[in-house]
């Protein structure tokens, strides 16, 4: 391991992070309310140790792949640390634990929370709760890359380690112009829901808020209520319509823009993802309206705005869906666990693995039924490596593993079975509201010290798809002179 | 500006690596996925696995707005295919790498029919550098600016010499300088010294000047080059076959060693006034029996670097005094260097440099065309011609009043047919060429070695 240039890296993501914070701070100097002296003192804090960090100087320059997993790793839980200050600092979440919970389930868009009370916060902090959604959205790091001037060539595997998804390509042969893509994709996205928001009749601010959190598929709302406090159809679908459109992998977009529209309608990956949502709709719908709970359009409305905000691990609410039958909650908790597109900002397992995972069992039956057959798994009319393959197995495996004990631990909180459970779905999956306790209506608060910092992990763990997080328990990564 | 590679080998992945560092937007296609994952893992470029051929794979790498295509496949043939549909499919510049010498010939009219703008061929290129190298035996490299007019010499300094410990000024004060010291390379670190700067024991210089010039240098520095006239060659691949067809016509004899019977067959046939000699070049008692002691240059180029390296340590020990390795893994350069092996080619590095020269001259084609460009010491330094044909604010102005930036020397201008090593009241003509040394930095203009502020007010006005 290259300490020392780790370090630095990490002190350029802190000093961004500090950068980031200047626009809460504007916030809460229009609203004049109590935080901004918050946020004043966490700006200087965080970009100090940011520029004091920066200033080591790397002896060598040598930076393998393990180097890249401990940056992004370590670089998730020091911007969750300093991203928890505003809310300490201003007394608004006063436990460091908690402040700490709220800030990892922003930057990995979650959404959890543990505050039982939102609409009395300043709007300072509010907006930068929401902001964390955006940032975590599409990745720290790979907002580092974008405002960087230059980048070496490895920091290719920050990209890696830090996108979504099994394989992470280019979209064009410079690592920092990729960057600058996605994010530039990613401000005209944000930029144009503002706009139909505002359109629909939400106040900037709280459009602002929404289209944050619906960015980074998050969650957070300024309202207790979350987006049903507005109770507007059109704000709804435009809602759904976005946080789907987030959902789906950003080199599409790029393919659009260079003209392939083809491309885009043919990727397997889409048309599973899109696929997915119009079934669960419909299965939903039919028996939301079946069993009477809502007329037929308004199951439309809740059921699909429900199934894109759960898909894309958003998490938004227009309707307590802890009430609704057995088989719509069923369909929501498999949603949660697959997620959306890779290369988006959703977290789960993401639909291209599930892709793979069905014709890796194909493939496995017919390989009874033709024992010498040669198989290729193909995506796209392309073959996928065995490597890739072995990769989502193992990550398959993985994502349940840290499910099965992160349940043990909560477990011993001694709540109920359901909750335990779909708690530690929701926040590894980062989609934020689970089933009764952890339900639309409910939150995180009542849950012990030790449950938190296992959210906190299964949170980062299941942005970063788990391996850089499993890497920095692995004592031979940190030894020296390691063989 | 936009490039893709075809073929992702040895030239293919430093060429790779050198045009990305240049801020090109660099994509590598082959067929092999293990070859790409070093690129994918190393280079910030983006890889492509698929046959370069392909006309599908060509558009996916955006043949369309590529500005130079490369093709550096195993395969002469396929590379000829590659330019061929990659200039059809809008690809502006094309370049091939064509090695067999059965085609050597034919390149004109190959170049023209298949609308390739540049051909290169590392087995020729390597042996063109070797027979120069045998022309100054004394000096470790040689290179050459101005079409030959001007050369630059690396020279390793040892206590014999008058210049060990003498600052460069008081060197130059006792002799006529009519060469330069361009830069000096101590304890693997480039400098560009200035006229305070002492030269010690074990410093390599690079001297640049006129070949009469320089050679009357190297015999003040008690290098009195004896002619090469026998010289041993362990290898029949394609270099040896160009480097014994160049020696031969310069009138000197070659003795070579292969080892494949059928191919000394070959050879013999190929290259009548040689001796073709059946055996393990890297074995002493071969060596020995064929006089290894009596050669005036031995040069190892058998495809293994490490049979390479053993076979001139033999012949240093023999005491030949002139040893020349081809090697094939970069990063054995140093470890040959310490072990007292002064003089190492790559066919790769020098591959890599013609390219690079040609599409840095293509990022300024009107501004200074870049008619020459080396490379010294693990690219820490490089020389570079470049050629005045447009007019431009900083001709006609003394030397010593334009400020250049750190690390850049003007070392020789070229006008007509007269060598000029600047001193402070020189000035830059139009037509002129003029051989910059600049030291970690890639200078692509004449323009972009003068300091922002460099040219003052004062002067512009006045002309």
């Amino acid at each position: 391991m290259n300490y020392r240039a780790i370090a630095k890296s990490l002190g350029i993501v802190v000093f961004i992070e500090g950068v980031c914070m200047l626009p809460s701070l504007l916030v809460s100097l229009i609203y004049r309310e109590n935080d901004a002296k918050a946020f004043v003192y966490s700006i200087v804090i965080t970009i100090t140790v940011g520029l004091l960090l920066y200033r080591i100087h790397a002896k060598s320059s040598n930076f393998y792949t393990r180097d890249g997993f401990a940056v992004v790793s370590l670089s998730w839980i020091l911007v969750s640390f300093f991203g928890s200050l505003p809310f300490l600092l201003s007394r608004t979440i006063p436990a460091p634990i908690d402040a700490f919970f709220e800030s990892v389930s922003g930057f990995s868009t979650t959404g959890a929370t543990i505050l039982q009370e939102i609409e009395s916060l300043p709007k300072g902090i509010l907006f930068w709760r929401s902001f964390t959604h955006w940032m975590g959205g599409m990745g720290v790091l790979v907002l580092t890359l974008a405002v960087l001037p230059s980048v070496g060539a490895s920091s290719f595997h920050i990209m890696k380690a830090e996108a979504t998804g099994p394989s992470t390509e280019k979209l064009v042969p410079k690592l920092g112009q990729s960057a600058k893509i996605l994010y530039t994709i990613y401000t005209v996205l944000t930029a144009a829901q503002v706009i139909f928001l505002l359109i629909a009749g939400m106040p900037l601010y709280d459009s602002l808020i929404h289209a944050f959190s619906s960015g980074g598929t998050g969650g957070f709302s300024n309202r207790n209520l979350s987006v049903s406090a507005y109770g507007n159809v059109f704000i709804e679908v435009i809602i759904t319509a976005f946080v789907l459109l987030f959902g789906v992998n950003f080199g599409l977009y790029f393919q659009i823009l260079k003209g392939n529209f083809r491309n885009f309608y043919r990727d397997e990956e889409f048309r599973f993802y899109i696929g997915t949502v119009l079934v669960s709709v419909l299965i939903i719908t039919l028996q939301l309206s079946a069993k009477g709970i809502f007329t037929f359009g308004e199951s439309l409305r809740h059921s699909s705005f429900q199934v894109a905000s759960i898909i894309t691990t958003t998490g938004y609410v227009t309707t307590d869906f802890n009430l609704w039958p057995a088989l719509s909650k069923c369909i929501l908790m498999i949603l949660m666990l697959i997620g959306a597109s890779a290369g988006s900002t959703s977290g789960g397992m993401k639909c291209i693995r599930i892709l793979l995972l069905f014709k890796i069992a194909r493939r496995e039956v017919a390989k009874i039924i033709h024992p010498r057959a040669v198989h290729t798994v193909k995506s796209g009319g392309r073959v996928v490596d065995e490597d890739t393959l072995s990769k989502t197995l193992a990550f398959f495996f993985i994502h349940f593993a840290i499910l099965a004990i992160s349940v043990l631990v909560v477990s011993l909180d001694g709540k109920d079975m359901t909750s335990t459970v779909t708690s530690v779905i929701a926040t590894l999956s980062n989609t934020g509201p689970g089933l009764e306790i952890v339900g639309p209506t409910g939150n995180f608060y009542s849950f012990s010290v030790l449950s938190k910092l296992v959210f906190s992990f299964c949170m980062i763990a299941g942005r970063l798809e788990l391996i850089p997080m499993l890497m920095i328990f692995s004592p031979n990564a940190w030894k020296k002179g390691n063989i | 500006m936009r490039i893709i590679i075809i073929g992702d080998g040895k030239v293919g992945y430093s060429l790779a690596e050198n045009l990305s560092k240049e801020d090109n937007d660099v994509t590598v296609i082959d067929k092999d996925p293990e070859a790409l994952k070093k690129a994918d893992e190393y280079l910030d470029v983006m890889c492509i696995k698929g046959n370069g051929v392909s006309m599908k794979v060509l558009t996916e790498a955006g043949i369309r707005q590529c500005d130079l295509l490369i093709a550096a496949t195993a395969s002469d043939e396929m590379n000829m295919v590659c330019c061929l549909t990659g200039k059809k499919l809008g690809a502006k510049h094309t370049i091939a790498r064509i090695r067999d010498p059965e085609y050597a010939d034919e390149l004109t009219l190959l170049k023209k029919e298949l609308g390739l703008d540049l051909v290169f061929n590392p087995e020729r290129a390597a042996a063109r550098e070797i027979a120069r190298m045998l022309r100054f035996p004394k000096a470790m490299n040689v290179e050459i600016f101005a079409r030959g007019h001007v050369e630059m010499v690396e020279v390793r300094v040892v206590d014999s010499m008058p210049i060990a410990g003498k600052k460069i000024k008081d060197i130059f004060a006792s002799n006529a300088s009519f060469v330069l010291i361009g830069a000096i390379l101590r304890n693997n670190e480039v400098i560009i010294p200035k006229g305070d700067y002492t030269i010690e024991t074990n410093d390599t210089i690079f001297v640049v000047g006129r070949p009469s010039n320089i050679s009357s240098f190297l015999n003040h520095l008690g290098l009195y080059s004896q002619k090469v006239k026998n010289v041993m060659i362990v290898g029949g691949g394609r270099t040896p076959y160009y480097l014994t067809k160049s020696l031969e016509e310069s009138g000197m004899r070659v003795k070579l060693i292969e080892l494949d019977y059928e191919r000394c067959l070959v050879l013999s046939e190929l290259l009548p006034h040689s001796i073709i000699i059946h055996g393990d070049g890297s074995d002493e008692s071969v060596l020995l029996s064929e006089n290894l002691p009596d050669m005036d240059a031995f040069i190892a180029l058998t495809g293994r670097d490490e049979d390479n390296f053993m076979a001139a340590l033999l012949a240093k020990q023999a005491g030949v005094q002139k040893v020349v390795v081809k090697i094939n893994r970069l990063n054995y350069i140093n470890i040959i260097k310490t072990a007292g092996i002064d003089s190492v080619v790559n066919p790769s590095l020098i591959t890599v440099n013609l390219i690079l020269r040609y599409a840095r001259g293509m990022k300024n084609a009107l501004d200074n065309p870049i008619e020459a460009l080396y490379r010294i010491v693990d690219n820490q330094a490089e020389a570079v011609e470049f050629s005045v044909n447009e007019d431009a604010d900083y001709l006609d102005i003394p030397l010593k009043k334009l400020k250049l930036i750190d690390g850049v020397l003007v070392a020789v201008l070229v006008r007509k047919n007269k060598i000029i090593i600047p001193h402070g009241d020189d000035v830059i003509k139009l037509g002129d060429r003029v051989i910059v040394i600049s030291k970690n930095l890639k200078v692509s203009s004449l323009s972009g070695i003068i300091a922002p502020g460099g040219i003052s007010f004062e002067l512009q006005s006045n002309r």
